[in-house]
């Protein structure tokens, strides 16, 4: 008798999701012939640095669009690249350019939406960031190569620098590379690699001499760290808005040349100066504003 | 047809759903390793047969550059990362094995069975804790009282990930080994002492060696835990790329360093196809090990029957 009451249950279980699964589609169908605004799903997937940002865009979204529903994923820049390229989503969010990762035949089949700015801040323990306000571009190659070993050579307090970076598959560090230390490789044999900005912020406040790289939201209320300034110009939006602060690039959402008219709808409430307020009190630049031409 | 003879092919009938049921759930269940092993194979073998690397490469070279792009050209040396593994391992089980074996004696022959009772269940309760929180004491507890102790530039390192590691293994090697020093007949401690062996006489020469398959494997499963543990070793272990040259400075271990950049590796690129061969490699060890725990307890079976 258990037996067979197994196998019931077991009967029910199939049951229960073939009819959910059924429920959810016949809910779709009347939602498409109701509602005026738009309807329909939109999957995304990429960058963990821009995650938030989409993920407060779509619960903005859905607000006045409740037809709408809105899966996203983690996962990393390479893979919502990868799975934007395979059209196995919607919108593939990357930190990096496309063309960096996928071949030039793939790329020409997407469309880059540049949604907003990622500003990257160099940033230190408090007890360093005391002294040292500013560094060079030179003097920050030659701390994250290792060359400069102690805080004395660059005008701050007699103590050890300990590294604090990204893993070498992150957006931040690509940036980081890039605009802040002149493309030079960071010595990954001397450094602690987190591969969260949240622990790195973490890291950098719990050690004496530690110096790492973040992006700006995540400085947002943030008072156990200081930011450095590079040749004397603050990491901030204003900055980079104006051009002056080099270390930034655009956070892009990829989606192919027509995308749906639901991913079309969301991409518009993105870039609308309405969502520009929120996407500035997030901690990321909006892309409008920026004045120079440059493309990071 | 007569209720009995109803009642009997019902029977039958519930027999043979039943067995059909649960011989595909068994079946289904077991190949699951085995499905598991054949994909990490099929992208694990991408380093070799598309990037064109060498297996000594792999494993022996500490030069460790993969490109994240689908054209390769890298280097793909997991030396450090696999020595970084092992010597973590080895530490844990230093610290670990003589603890156990101390614990899992004072359970099966020194307590009084209302002490046993006490102790048996607070040392399974060990292995119900999630590894994020052994990580996030480690970093919160045990790496400033490591720093405040000895003279070590980060405090993360490779004592700490050891000592992390340690702990998370204890419990299963106090109950595999606790179990099988229960398991040796009474009868063979009361022929010791009327030899007149003293107590200790007899724990060492009689029960440890009788239940040295069930101590074997207790260790080779706790080492197992220990290299497939990312997370908490992640936390405490600073994952600085470099082969472990000493206890007090940072290292990294294959699944850290799969854990810290599987994210944002491109799927088909070199970086990622090199990350899955380590995963492959852990894969592989962790089957050795099992393989290993055969051998041992067909070896002790017998052994158990001559």
């Amino acid at each position: 008798m258990k037996l067979k009451k197994l196998i019931f249950i077991a009967l029910a279980a199939v049951m229960v999701v073939g009819a959910a699964g059924c429920g959810s589609q016949q809910k779709a169908d009347g939602d498409k012939s109701s509602s005026a605004a738009v309807s329909g799903s939109i999957t995304g997937s990429g960058s963990s640095a821009l995650l938030p940002l989409v993920k407060d865009a779509a619960d903005k979204f859905k607000i006045d669009n409740q037809g709408v529903s809105i899966s996203l994923n983690a996962g990393g820049s390479g893979t919502g690249l990868k799975q934007i390229a395979d059209g196995s989503v919607d919108m593939g969010n990357s930190d990096v350019p496309a063309e960096t990762k996928l071949s030039k035949d793939q790329v020409a089949k997407l469309v880059d939406h540049k949604v907003c700015v990622m500003t990257v801040a160099t940033i230190v323990n408090p007890d360093i960031g005391q002294v040292v306000k500013s560094l060079t571009n030179q003097q920050l190659q030659d701390i994250f190569t290792a060359k400069i070993t102690n805080w004395k050579e660059v005008g701050g307090p007699n103590e050890a620098i300990i590294l604090v970076t990204r893993p070498q598959t992150s957006g931040t560090r690509a940036l980081f590379k890039e605009y802040a230390i002149n493309g030079a490789e960071e010595s990954s044999n001397k450094s602690l690699e987190t591969d969260n900005s949240g622990l790195l912020v973490q890291s950098v406040a719990q050690n004496k001499g530690a110096i790492g790289y973040v992006a700006l939201p995540y400085l947002i209320n943030d008072k156990t760290v200081s930011t450095i300034a590079i040749n004397g110009v603050a990491p901030s939006l204003e900055n980079t808005y104006n051009g002056t602060y080099a270390v930034w690039g655009y956070e892009h959402i990829y989606t192919n040349k027509e995308p749906k008219a639901a991913v079309k709808a969301f991409l518009d409430f993105v870039l609308s100066d309405t969502y520009g307020q929120r996407i500035e009190e997030l901690g990321y630049g909006v892309s409008s504003k920026m004045q120079t031409k440059e493309v990071h | 047809m007569n209720p009995i003879e109803i009642a009997v092919k019902n029977a039958h009938r519930d027999e043979r759903a039943a067995r059909l049921l649960i011989t595909i759930c068994g079946i289904g269940a077991a190949l699951v390793p085995f499905f598991i092993g054949g994909f990490l194979l099929l992208k694990g073998s991408d380093t070799f047969l598309i990037f064109g690397h060498s297996l000594g490469e792999f494993l022996l070279s500490g030069q460790w550059a993969p490109s994240d792009t689908a054209v390769g050209g890298g280097h793909v040396g997991a030396a450090m990362f696999l020595s970084g593994s092992l010597v973590t391992c080895g530490l844990a089980l230093l610290i670990s094995l003589p603890l156990s074996i101390s614990t899992a004696i004072f359970m099966t022959e020194i307590a009084s069975p209302r002490t046993r009772r006490l102790i048996q269940p607070a040392v399974e309760l060990f292995t119900g804790i999630p590894s994020v929180v052994y990580g996030w004491i480690g970093l919160t507890v045990l790496i400033p009282f490591l720093r405040h102790f000895f003279i070590m530039p980060y405090g993360f390192s490779l004592l700490a990930a050891g000592c992390v590691l340690a702990v998370m293994i204890f419990p299963t090697i106090t109950t595999m080994s606790a179990d099988a020093m229960a398991a040796v007949p009474k009868t063979w401690r009361e022929a010791s002492y009327g030899l007149g062996a003293t107590r200790w006489e007899t724990i060492s020469r009689i029960v440890i060696p009788a239940a040295r398959g069930g101590i074997f494997t207790g260790v080779i499963l706790g080492l197992a835990r220990a290299l497939g543990e990312a997370l908490a070793v992640a936390m405490v272990i600073g994952q600085m790329k470099v082969f472990p040259t000493s206890l007090f400075l940072p290292a990294s271990t294959l699944t850290t360093a799969i854990a810290s950049d599987m994210g944002g590796a491109m799927e088909g690129g070199e970086y990622s196809a090199a990350l899955w061969t380590m995963a492959l490699l852990l894969f592989l060890l962790s089957f050795l090990f099992i393989f290993v725990i055969h051998r041992i307890n067909r070896a002790s079976q017998l052994k158990g029957r001559a």
